[in-house]
């Protein structure tokens, strides 16, 4: 049993490649979370112009792409795009896909956090002067960012797990490369290596976020 | 010469879709004047307040604050602001900054003052309105009464011409009232150009050049305290002031 799961041998052989393979998790994570939250900022700041010409469209555009699955959307920009004339490679697809999907889910966070803030405040800021800019930036967002900071991270988290998804489209990121060396070990081990790192990295995120809930909790009391 | 208005809105009208809110309303502050506005919850003491620095847009009518004709779209509205300070009934303090960040915030993004000229000025203001040692609190570390003062203060340290107040010491616990009414004394004694909404008769009595009184979006009359308070010509005036002397 340990021999299958947890050979000893296959671990220092599919080391190196298992490592490239976070090395690439981690890039795309670095990659495509700060891409979700500029693209989440944007939809969350149009948002709050309250035009009906503008808050109609966002709408139905966050709407389209958080029901569409984040697997379907990646494949089809990446088997459909090339028929379109675009060839666009894994990574760009994979960043496209999540600049799409999880900046919704992003957008949608970030403008429940601008809502949460009383619009006393932004009066406040626009009687001293403010334009309605300086007061999003300096009063508003500040607030609204921190009152969904635990949003914001188990968001984050959902992201960071989905790199994997990276896999369907030969983005050597953990998976990919654990399941390649699965293919030339005939072994398993790399697999369960990929779980526990996944495990590893993913932890100390929940542990933080655990704590942040528990704070705003204790602060609504 | 005929003096002129530090303040001057004619024919203010406001509507908020199917509701008048304010039906034609004119009024004219001098400088230095401390001008009180009474009247029933929902008259539109609010909107007309709001009106004057455009935090609302009135839907017709002309305000002209300190030569500045606040309705023409050409107005630089937010320059304009500066000179016109606000106080509010919920402080409306940015909870996320220290007292001292609050009063800085626009010296430094509006008044275009360096940091250090800013603080320097910040804490001028703190120490006009007696919280000079309080600067580094936040507002949740601070009491009503005092949350209330370093919102005064974010206003008049980008030296207003003019102060808005909207109900400033309605939300505070009574034993706090006291030091607000006393920052707004000595802020008169300064010769600011005061407008007061506000339900603190006694204040009034004392401070107060004028008193309006507004029911339904209309100035039913106005003039000094005493006269107002002692002799209304109105029966609704005489309704409500013998209603808020009941309390
Ligand atoms: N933003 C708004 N939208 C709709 N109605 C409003 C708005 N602001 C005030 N009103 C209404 O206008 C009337 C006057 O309000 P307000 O000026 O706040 O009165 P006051 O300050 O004298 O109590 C009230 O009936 C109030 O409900
Ligand atoms: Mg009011």
């Amino acid at each position: 049993m340990i021999q299958t799961f947890f050979n000893l041998d296959i671990i220092v052989a599919a080391w190196p490649i298992v490592m490239s393979g976070l090395w690439n998790t981690i890039l795309l994570s670095l990659i495509v979370v700060p891409l979700g939250l500029f693209g989440g900022l944007i939809l969350a700041l149009l948002a709050s112009i309250r035009h009906p010409l503008v808050r109609w469209p966002l709408m139905a555009w966050v709407d389209f792409f958080r029901a569409f699955p984040p697997l379907v959307l990646l494949v089809l920009l990446f088997a459909g795009l090339p028929f379109a004339g675009l060839e666009l490679g894994g990574f760009a697809c994979v960043a496209i896909a999540f600049f799409l999907n999880t900046g919704s889910y992003y957008g949608e966070i970030f403008r429940a956090g601008i809502d949460s803030v009383p619009n006393g405040q932004v009066e406040a800021a626009r009687s001293t002067g403010l334009s309605r800019m300086q007061a999003m930036r300096y009063v508003v967002l500040p607030q609204a960012v921190r009152n969904v900071l635990p949003d914001l991270l188990s968001n984050t988290l959902e992201v960071v797990k989905l790199t994997s998804l990276g896999s369907v489209v030969a983005v050597p990121e953990l998976l990919y490369e654990a399941r390649q060396a699965q293919s030339l070990t005939y072994n398993p081990t790399p697999i369960v290596m990929a779980a526990v790192i996944y495990f590893l990295i993913l932890w100390p995120l929940v542990r933080l976020l655990s704590r942040l809930e528990n704070r705003a909790l204790a602060g609504r009391r | 010469m005929v003096q002129k208005h530090i303040v001057e809105a004619r024919g203010i009208h406001k509507h908020f879709g199917p509701l008048h809110v304010l039906k034609g309303v004119d009024l004219q502050v001098d400088e230095r004047e401390l001008v009180f506005v009474i009247g029933p919850s929902g008259s539109g003491k609010s909107t007309l307040l709001r009106c004057l620095n455009r935090l609302e847009e009135p839907s017709s009518g002309s305000v002209v604050v300190d030569g500045i004709d606040m309705l023409d779209p050409k107005t630089d509205i937010n320059h304009a602001r500066q000179r016109i300070g606000m106080v509010f009934q919920s402080f409306n303090l940015y909870p996320h900054m220290t007292a001292l960040g609050n009063v800085t915030l626009a010296l430094r993004k509006v008044a275009g003052k360096s940091r250090a000229e800013a603080d320097t000025l910040a804490r001028k203001a703190l120490e006009r309105v007696g919280l000079a040692d309080r600067a580094d609190h936040t507002p949740g570390q601070l009491s009503g009464g005092q949350q209330q003062r370093v919102a005064i203060a974010r206003s008049i340290a980008l030296e207003p011409r003019v102060m808005l107040f909207d109900e400033p010491t309605s939300a505070l616990d009574p034993e706090l009232v006291g030091s607000v009414l006393e920052v707004m004394r000595s802020l008169r004694e300064t010769g600011m150009t005061m407008i007061v909404v506000s339900h603190e008769m006694g204040f009034a009595r004392n401070a107060a050049d004028r008193v309006v009184f507004m029911d339904d979006g209309l100035i039913v009359e106005q003039g000094p305290p005493a006269a107002i308070f002692e002799n209304p010509a109105h029966e609704r005036t005489r309704a409500f002031i013998g209603q808020i002397q009941r309390h």
